[in-house]
């Protein structure tokens, strides 16, 4: 099958989750760091552990072939750096660039504002992109994994996963019944 | 008008998302993303009005079939899609602005579009954004994705308080 119908089909069901999840709403989104609202949390690491955990037994059993898949580099100090300045503009929208596309096609201007603003900064630090090439490609480890990096078994940071997860969703219970 | 039903519990929610993401990995060998339809149209833009700016960061979404056949923009498309029937079929579709209840339309919009602008700055700088890397490669466990959804995480709490006229 042509590979951009097959991308449009996946588009479509991860736009429906995130809609279907409340994730098109910025307050929504919001209270995740004013702890009266902990959606974000749950369903970002309900889908992290249910996408690991089939990834991991879809390759022990040889379903998939995980060496085939694209995992995402890792560069130490341009991820932590541009991970913090994320989060910083992630509290002043409300939404993140995904959930963005989801709000403006359900009718909020904020979303499609979103929308721009995104693609301003996206175009704005290519156009440095000069000024800051030397840290963008400073601490390259390719594509490093959590159980390379500790020297610890796939299948040990896969339940280490799980249960920090678990742990992380009763915390947010317990806050959410408190707020 | 149809009345707007509630959302998903965000556990099922969440399961169904991890499946979207778990089918992304076994037919296409990559998972979801976002910012990366942004950089590739902001490169076929800069391509066509101003080439002499095409430097080693939007050359990249230059080469191959060209910037307007990225497969992170037809998969964005369907977000697009995806979302609106989501929502249409919901009764959840309504023109607006949300915001907070002490922050008038126009501010909104403004720190909509500065948060944008940031989050472009920080998806360049870590090469993906909380679809690509944070969930991507969470469920892959890469280490810079677990270093970007800590930092991200930490910044936003950090950066909260400062900004809380724009939600309570």
């Amino acid at each position: 099958m042509n590979a951009l119908v097959v991308a449009v089909g996946i588009g479509i069901a991860f736009g429906f989750a995130l809609e279907r999840a409340g994730l098109g709403d910025a307050r929504k989104l919001a209270g995740q760091f004013y702890g009266t609202d902990f959606t974000v949390l749950k369903v970002m690491f309900s889908a992290i552990v249910t996408a690991m955990l089939g990834a991991y037994w879809l390759g022990r059993l040889g379903v998939v072939d995980l060496s085939q898949v694209y995992v995402p580099e890792t560069w130490f100090l341009p991820q932590l750096a541009g991970g913090a300045i994320f989060g910083a503009g992630f509290v002043l929208a409300g939404l993140c660039p995904g959930t963005s596309c989801v709000a403006a096609a359900t009718g909020r201007g904020d979303g499609a504002l979103v929308m721009l603003g995104m693609f301003a900064g996206v175009l704005g630090s290519g156009l440095a992109f000069d000024a800051f090439r030397g840290f963008y490609e400073s601490t390259a480890r390719g594509a490093l994994t959590l159980p390379q990096l500790l020297g610890v078994p796939y299948g040990v940071v896969v339940c280490a996963v799980v249960v920090m997860a678990l742990l992380a969703f009763t915390i947010a219970e317990k806050l959410e019944a408190r707020a | 008008m149809k009345h707007a039903t509630p959302y998903a519990d965000p556990y099922v929610a969440g399961v169904g998302l991890g499946l979207v993401l778990l089918a992304a990995f076994v037919l296409t060998g990559r998972g979801l993303g976002a910012s990366g339809a942004f950089a590739s149209s902001a490169a076929g833009l800069i391509a066509a009005v101003a080439p002499s700016h095409a430097n080693a960061y939007f050359a990249r979404y230059l080469g191959g079939d060209g910037p307007w056949r990225e497969w992170l923009l037809f998969e964005l498309a369907g977000v697009v899609l995806g979302g609106f029937l989501s929502a249409y079929l919901a009764g959840r579709l309504r023109l607006g602005i949300t915001r907070g209840p002490r922050i008038a339309p126009a501010p909104r919009l403004a720190a909509a579009f500065a948060g944008g602008a940031f989050m472009g700055l920080g998806a360049v700088l870590a090469r993906g954004c909380t679809s690509g890397l944070a969930l991507t490669g969470g469920a892959l466990l890469a280490a810079g994705s677990w270093l970007f959804i800590a930092a991200a995480f930490a910044a936003g709490y950090l950066v909260a308080p400062l900004v809380k006229r724009a939600w309570r």
